[in-house]
């Protein structure tokens, strides 16, 4: 019947793409304004490693295996300043807590029912950091569900392979940068987040969480240093979500 | 005593990699049973959120490396200006990012840093 006929074809279409099409949909979009600013804050973590007196090999290692920016921050401290092996770990996943939630998050986004490898999820879980996240919660919605994990691994992948590139050639190349440029890169990072998390967050809470989690962050680094990110998210996140809950739902 | 060359590789693998991915493996064993509007999942998201935006304001105000030489008034207007281009600029981040990098080394420029 034509009209069957007519249903068949529009938005059908799109479900019936097979997974590597979007994959490679997911690859050609890593080519963004997220990925070059996120390339450009690894640029400026290569300064900081050298600085540090990281090899180039350590310094590559850390990007492809921990691939969260802060996380590898703090252990680029914690090595340059002979931290013993456990207190460092206990300081990296202090600072790597909050991409549990942020997994928890988005694997129903991604996630087909009975379908979803495990092994397929654990894949695409590495990528999870800050900006692929944003990225993600912001996007994914809007393409159909069998595309998403697809879509993430070809976007994680590609990203994640551009920006180990960048980040070496950076090491090799930071000594004759001059300092401003050096200083604009490291203040390229906290804006960008900002801005991203501001135009990802979809509910009041987050943004309430957001503005909150900016205030506690410091007086929490301050007064509980160690354990601040901790507190920040817990105290902040919490509250963020009661206050807007109260608004949304009344007392109970 | 000084640790072999390998060292740092170890520390790597254990205290970057399995200290960082853990946290991802778990959300991925944790996050199947969550609805995706469920209560829970707000509360679990707005921590994240908040986590996030703690390490922000510390980018800012206490950072490492090349900014540490910059007053920090000039750190936060670079970013309060940055942030406001992006919202009246219709929520685009390119356009906050180089509005707060305009602010930050003009200001460097001008105080002679």
């Amino acid at each position: 019947m034509p009209q069957d006929h007519l249903n068949d074809t529009a938005p059908a279409d799109e479900t019936a793409v097979p997974g590597r099409i979007w994959m490679a949909r997911g690859a050609k979009s890593a080519i963004s304004i997220p990925a070059l600013i996120l390339t450009a804050a690894f640029v400026g973590y290569a300064g900081l490693a050298r600085g540090s007196g990281l090899s180039l090999g350590e310094t590559l290692l850390m990007t492809g295996l921990v691939w969260a920016l802060p996380s590898i921050v703090v252990l680029t401290g914690a090595i340059s300043s002979g931290l013993g092996i456990v207190p460092a770990a206990i300081a990296v996943a202090l600072a790597s807590v909050r991409l549990m939630p942020m997994t928890m998050a988005m694997m129903p986004l991604v996630k087909v029912e009975g379908k979803t490898k495990r092994w397929q999820l654990l894949y695409i879980s590495h990528f999870i950091a800050v900006t692929g996240w944003v990225y993600a919660m912001r996007n994914l919605p809007n393409m159909p569900r069998e595309g998403r994990l697809p879509f993430f691994a070809g976007f994680g992948t590609a990203l994640t392979s551009f920006v180990f590139c960048m980040t070496g050639i950076a090491y090799l190349l930071v000594e004759r940068m001059p300092t401003v440029l050096a200083g604009a890169l490291f203040l390229l990072t906290p804006i960008y987040f900002v801005c991203s998390l501001w135009s990802a967050s979809r509910i009041s809470a987050d943004k309430a969480a957001m503005i909150i989690g900016l205030i506690l962050g410091p007086f929490f680094y301050l007064y509980a240093p160690g354990l601040d990110l901790l507190w920040t998210g817990l105290v902040g996140g919490t509250l963020a979500y009661l206050v807007t809950r109260y608004m949304r739902r009344g007392l109970l | 005593m000084t640790d072999p060359w390998w060292w740092p590789y170890v520390m790597i693998v254990f205290a970057g990699w399995i200290a960082t991915d853990m946290w991802r493996w778990l959300g991925v064993f944790a996050g199947g049973k969550l609805r995706e509007d469920g209560e829970l999942l707000i509360w679990v998201r707005s921590v994240a959120t908040a986590l996030v935006a703690g390490v922000i304001a510390k980018l800012i105000l206490f950072p490492t490396g090349a900014l540490e030489v910059t007053p920090v008034w000039l750190r936060m207007l670079a970013a309060v200006f940055g942030f406001s281009a992006f919202l009246a600029a219709r929520q685009r981040v390119i356009v906050g990012v180089l509005a707060g990098e305009v602010v930050l080394i003009s200001g460097w420029m001008l105080l002679g840093l």
